[in-house]
């Protein structure tokens, strides 16, 4: 029986991979045509290298993190990698994942996107829809919510995110050479972020 | 989708052993990795490593060698290579007197690469990078990510790999490959889009009569498209915006490339070079030396950009120096 941490990464990997053809359709409109093959391609990594069987929850997410870097390629690797990373460093030594853990995991997360990516929020990309995830998911557990209460919520506010990422003009990544021509289409980084969430939330719902 | 390939899955690294197979005087794979290297090994001199997503072909690989690059890097299609792969080229070349990232200005691209660098610079290499972004369909503006690094690209392997054969030092390889960088424009356009093998479908759709100008070389849509209309027309509009960089004056000798996107015969090709000459020319540049090829391609992407690269005595010297590598030889 797999450990906690393995079906999480798991139920991520199963979203991300039925849609690859999704998320590149996405990326082929506004980018490079290729962010669900990387994606698909990476987690089928992750999914082989993480040990199935491990308690801690920072050491699986640091291993995913580092095979995602050496197989996604873009600017996905990078970003994705990092983000998973520095969640594991937050989340380092722990078996269990309290509703704290999960804020101070997606705060650490998105430090780092920032950071590698030197983007903010308003740029089309994946800030889009987690930073405001993040700041709804705080905003829950201060007033008492459980963890899937919260997260859910959380869930709600990426997929906003989403839609706002449509009504902007990319000014990162391969979007930003289409100017004005980025409008109406929904970020594809943002998106595949936003399934993250989600594959989180419904693998805690159980 | 009709394709030569065997699967989408085994590309680059069937690529790779098959310009091995073809070229086994000038590069050699290191093992497990999707890296080319020069067969020889490293020599004590400044080392280049470029690289990129797969679908230039002949770039990145095809420029190892003597005078040009010590080390390519090959991601995925149209996908940047991952910071494992960089590191191991750029130990792979060390020759002890540093290694010169050449990195085309992609958000990807860019993060991959400095993380490699990282990675180096822990292990005690000195390593320094440059940034290509010659591509002029692009605003250059801090709201966007800045212009693409293209076909420029090839002189900054060219001159840049010339100086350090010549056996300049680290500081001094970037200071040339810098200036190469901050003399050279192009700019680009599609008749045909590509088509990325794990996609399927082209990555954009043109009408028959439809053109995409500004392009990039990974299927990204350009800046516009337009009816067709002559190449003598095309050729105008990409050298006007070209030539409004204020770069070139009357009486500068100019280096001038027409590049070929992969699918475009040579034939369209050289009929663009005629009048691209004619025009250079008539704006009182001196052409000191002409490339008309697929240096920089985008799969069977049908179109083609244009290079202008100002010149300097130390640029030309350099662009003159002899080169011998599997896509780029020279006496």
């Amino acid at each position: 029986m797999p450990g906690r941490v393995y079906q999480c990464l798991s139920k991520i990997g199963e979203s991300i991979i039925a849609n690859k053809d999704f998320l590149t359709e996405l990326d082929r409109e506004i980018g490079d045509s290729d962010h669900g093959i990387n994606m698909a391609r990476g987690f089928h990594a992750v999914l082989e290298k993480v040990d199935p069987e491990a308690a801690d929850i920072g050491a699986s997410l640091k291993k995913a993190g580092m095979t995602l870097l050496s197989t996604v390629g873009g600017a996905s690797g990078p970003l994705y990698g990092t983000a998973y990373m520095e969640a594991g460093k937050v989340l380092a030594g722990k078996t269990e994942l309290t509703a704290e853990d999960m804020k101070a995991a997606l705060e650490a997360a998105i430090a780092g996107i920032q950071k590698r990516g030197k983007a903010v929020k308003g740029e089309k990309t994946m800030l889009d829809a987690i930073i405001p995830a993040s700041e709804t998911y705080a905003a829950k557990i201060a007033e008492g919510a459980d963890i899937v209460s919260a997260l859910t919520a959380a869930c709600q506010s990426a997929r906003e995110g989403v839609e706002y990422t449509k009504t902007i003009i990319a000014t990162k990544g391969r979007a930003s050479y289409l100017g004005e021509r980025s409008i109406g289409h929904q970020d594809p980084g943002a998106t595949s972020a936003t399934l993250t969430l989600e594959a989180i939330r419904d693998f805690l719902r159980g | 989708m009709k394709k030569l390939i065997n699967g989408v899955d085994g590309i680059v690294s069937e690529m790779l052993d098959g310009m091995v197979a073809a070229f086994p005087q000038y590069v050699k794979r290191l093992e497990g990795f999707e890296v080319l290297v020069r067969a020889a090994g490293p020599t004590p001199k400044v080392a280049l490593v470029s690289g990129g997503g797969s679908g230039h072909e002949p770039s990145h690989g095809g420029y190892v060698g003597k005078g040009m690059l010590d080390g390519a890097v090959a991601g995925a299609v149209f996908t940047s290579p991952t910071p494992d792969q960089v590191f191991e080229a750029i130990k792979a070349v060390n020759g002890g007197k540093g290694v010169l990232l050449v990195i085309k200005n992609y958000t990807g691209d860019v993060m991959n690469f400095e993380m490699a660098s990282d990675m180096a610079e822990d292990e005690g290499i000195e390593v320094a990078q440059v940034i290509v972004a010659d591509d002029v369909a692009v605003q250059n503006s801090t709201w966007t990510t800045g212009r693409r690094g293209i076909a420029g690209t090839v002189f900054v392997h060219k001159i840049a790999g010339a100086a350090a054969e010549a056996g300049l030092g680290l500081a001094d390889v970037k200071r040339v490959a810098e200036k190469v960088i901050a003399n050279v424009r192009s700019m680009g356009m599609a008749v045909n889009a590509c088509t990325v093998p794990a996609a399927g479908k082209p990555s954009f759709e043109l009408k028959d009569d439809e053109v995409e100008i500004g392009i990039g070389i990974h299927g990204e849509p350009g800046t516009h498209r337009e009816k067709i209309s002559p190449v003598n027309d095309i050729a105008d509009k990409l050298l006007e915006k070209i030539l409004a960089e204020g770069i070139y004056k009357a009486g500068d000798e100019v280096a001038v490339m027409i590049n070929g996107m992969g699918g475009t015969p040579l034939m369209e090709l050289f009929v663009a070079n005629k009048h691209v000459n004619e025009v250079v020319k008539a704006k009182g540049l001196t052409v000191a030396k002409t490339l008309v090829g697929n240096y920089m391609t985008s799969l069977d992407m049908e179109g083609f950009s244009i290079t202008l690269l100002k010149l300097d005595a130390e640029l030309k010297k350099y662009l003159a120096a002899p080169a011998d590598t599997p896509a780029f030889v020279q006496f």
